[in-house]
């Protein structure tokens, strides 16, 4: 049986606040190759702590985070962030897209610090664009794309480099419904061809359409039983 | 990261915000415009003192020798000083009211209605002049101890007078007449660097010089070896006339090191002063700049930490803008400055002296204040924790 994607054991993040605050509390996931995993749970339970913890963004206090087969909490900062690089594609809450520069540079800006050719690179980038149809914004400012647009441009960022993980915080949260189930179309796809995929939602839509649901209450997390459209 | 990429990025985040970026350069371009205006000028003019005390100026001295109830130099003192240690050349002179306006005529009459009667001045000297007045026979010889041992009536004539009495060969022994007396012409002196009144006039040996009252030596000629003026200047009296020194005066070059230092004394260290202070500030400014640009784009730098980058990435990033921002206030700074050294030297009339070197080290300079100052910001953005950076 090959490696996991994904073992958490016993993660725990504790944040040094005065009193501490216990964000994830000993946290035991596996996620394997082609899964599609959402999170989901009230605001504050500690589902972007758990995110920022699979992306390598930040250290846990406790436990282990085995990557692909690999320990990662006892990687130097520097193997954390060819990891990152590499292997992890990530759609922010607040997409994070560079203002002053169009939505082609700020795909294009995934494959800058790896050590890929620059040959291509706008080619895959235009690709990646059209795959979240965005093709016809390409040389548009962030500032002047509506919410909606600018949430695929993130998207198509992290689709950048083919990462093996992708970890979405509230993906659809500023999409419509036929924009959504464009991107949810979009993520099947991605499964087809092997990619993991991990995200927070808080909308019944993206979260059905996952094989698995976990929810986190107060930073434990729970496996829930899929209530498929079926059976609710 | 693709060293393009990393210059890519830098561009981009200096150019988002281009009206910062070039009041973030003014610092740099006015500390840089100072100090190369400053070593420009000082250059130019330090040049300009150095010229005017070129090496004849700097190596002639002048012995006057005021008239006096008993001759104060004899004629053969001169060799004394040309045994002075420095001394290159050295001639005796005897010159009077007398003797400045005599009617001289050469043997030439074949045409009677031309005149050739000419008003020249006439003087006597010691062997050696034409090495003390940096000359050249362009004719003939001067005149020898023989000649004046034996009181041989010969002259030598200043190339101008020769032309002035038409004598331009001497084959046949031209004569010229001083009122009534027949001198024979044994050379022609010509190219003066010193002295060059004398290229119009007519020199004769001493001994014959007396019936026109040049008996005694009136001046001195000393040329010296490059730096040896003001030691000559001291010690030639006293070999002229030992007891008698003050009696002579002495006209020596001034010193031009000490001239050229009183100019950078004064000028040029208020104004380098005034160029590194701005250029501190200029650093202080980048330096600023830079730490609210890091604040203001924390977001990014998690973005970019997100995407791979290490560390050592973001931290080339900001050092890389810092000193683009130097460099480009180096590069305008180093350029004002020329253009205002130029200037300088057009309304002096001076000859811009532009060091190469300058125009090289300047931007250099500028790139370098951008690098320092880029350090601490560059260190900040590093040091931000992915996660924090990105909330
Ligand atoms: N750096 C921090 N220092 C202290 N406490 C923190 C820190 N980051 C998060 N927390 C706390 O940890 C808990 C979990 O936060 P988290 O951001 O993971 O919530 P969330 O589930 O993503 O909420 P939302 O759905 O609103 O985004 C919260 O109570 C939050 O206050
Ligand atoms: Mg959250």
């Amino acid at each position: 049986m090959p490696e996991p994607v994904i073992l958490l054991d016993d993660l725990t993040k504790e944040f040094p606040t005065d009193p501490p605050v216990r964000a994830l509390s000993a946290i035991n996931l596996r996620v394997e190759r082609s899964d599609y995993v959402a999170i989901v749970g009230p605001s504050g339970s500690g589902k972007s702590t758990l995110l920022n913890m699979l992306g390598l963004l930040d250290r846990p206090t406790s436990g282990s985070y085995r990557l692909d087969g690999i320990e990662t909490t006892m990687l130097k900062d520097s193997a954390r962030t060819t990891v990152r690089g590499s292997r992890i594609g990530f759609v922010f809450q607040s997409f994070h897209l560079l203002p002053h520069r169009s939505v082609l540079e700020n795909v294009m800006l995934a494959e800058v610090y790896g050590g890929g050719s620059r040959k291509g690179r706008r080619e895959r980038a235009l690709r990646a664009l059209e795959r979240v149809r965005l093709s016809h914004r390409v040389e548009f400012l962030p500032g002047r794309m509506s919410g909606g647009e600018r949430q695929r441009a993130a998207i198509a960022r992290a689709l950048m480099g083919e990462p093996a993980l992708l970890l979405c915080d509230e993906p659809t949260g500023n999409l419509d419904s036929k924009n959504t189930d464009a991107v949810l179309d979009l993520f099947d796809d991605l499964r087809a061809q092997g990619m993991t995929i991990v995200v927070i939602t808080h909308e019944n839509e993206v979260s059905e359409r996952a094989a698995r649901r976990v929810r986190i209450t107060d930073g434990t997390l729970a496996e829930e039983e899929m209530c498929t459209r079926a059976t609710c | 990261m693709h060293p393009r990429d990393l210059l890519n990025e830098a561009m981009a985040g200096l150019l988002a915000r281009p009206v910062r970026s070039v009041l973030t350069t003014l610092g740099t371009v006015l500390g840089i415009t100072t100090l190369v205006v400053t070593l420009g000028v000082a250059a130019t003019a330090g040049n300009q003192i150095v010229g005017r005390f070129d090496e004849l100026t700097a190596t002639s001295v002048t012995v006057e020798v005021p008239e006096n109830p008993f001759p104060l130099v004899d004629w053969a003192d001169v060799d004394r000083v040309t045994r002075l240690r420095g001394v290159v050349s050295a001639a005796a002179l005897a010159e009077s009211n007398q003797s400045a306006n005599l009617t001289v005529r050469s043997n030439d009459m074949v045409d009677p209605t031309r005149v050739t009667d000419q008003t020249l001045t006439v003087v006597a000297s010691s062997p050696g002049l034409p090495a003390a007045v940096k000359g050249r026979m362009v004719e003939g010889r001067y005149f020898d101890a023989g000649h004046i041992a034996r009181g041989d009536k010969v002259v030598v004539l200043g190339r101008h007078a020769a032309k002035m009495l038409g004598i331009t060969r001497l084959e046949r022994a031209p004569a010229v007449f001083i009122g009534t007396q027949a001198y024979t012409v044994i050379g022609v002196l010509g190219d003066l660097k010193r002295e060059k009144s004398l290229a119009s006039a007519v020199m004769l040996p001493p001994a014959v010089g007396k019936r026109y009252g040049l008996s005694t030596v009136t001046r001195v000629l000393v040329n010296t070896g490059l730096g040896a003026a003001e030691l000559i200047a001291k010690q030639a009296p006293a070999a002229l006339s030992p007891g008698n020194e003050a009696l002579l005066q002495v006209i020596s070059p001034a010193s031009p090191t000490r001239a050229r230092d009183a100019v950078e004394d004064d000028v040029n260290a208020l104004f380098l002063i005034l160029g590194l202070v701005s250029l501190v500030v200029g650093a202080v400014g980048i330096a600023n700049v830079t730490l609210v640009t890091v604040m203001e784009r924390i977001a990014e730098i998690g973005l970019r930490r997100a995407l791979g980058a290490a560390r050592r990435h973001v931290a080339a990033q900001f050092l890389l803008e810092s000193t683009l921002t130097g460099l480009t206030g180096g590069v305008v700074g180093a350029s004002v400055g020329i253009v205002v050294v130029v200037a300088v030297c057009a309304a002096k009339q001076w000859t811009p002296v532009l060091d190469v070197r300058l125009a090289v080290m300047a931007p250099a300079a500028g790139a370098v204040v951008g690098l320092l100052a880029g350090l601490y910001p560059a260190l900040r953005a590093a040091r931000m924790e992915p996660v924090n950076a990105l909330r």
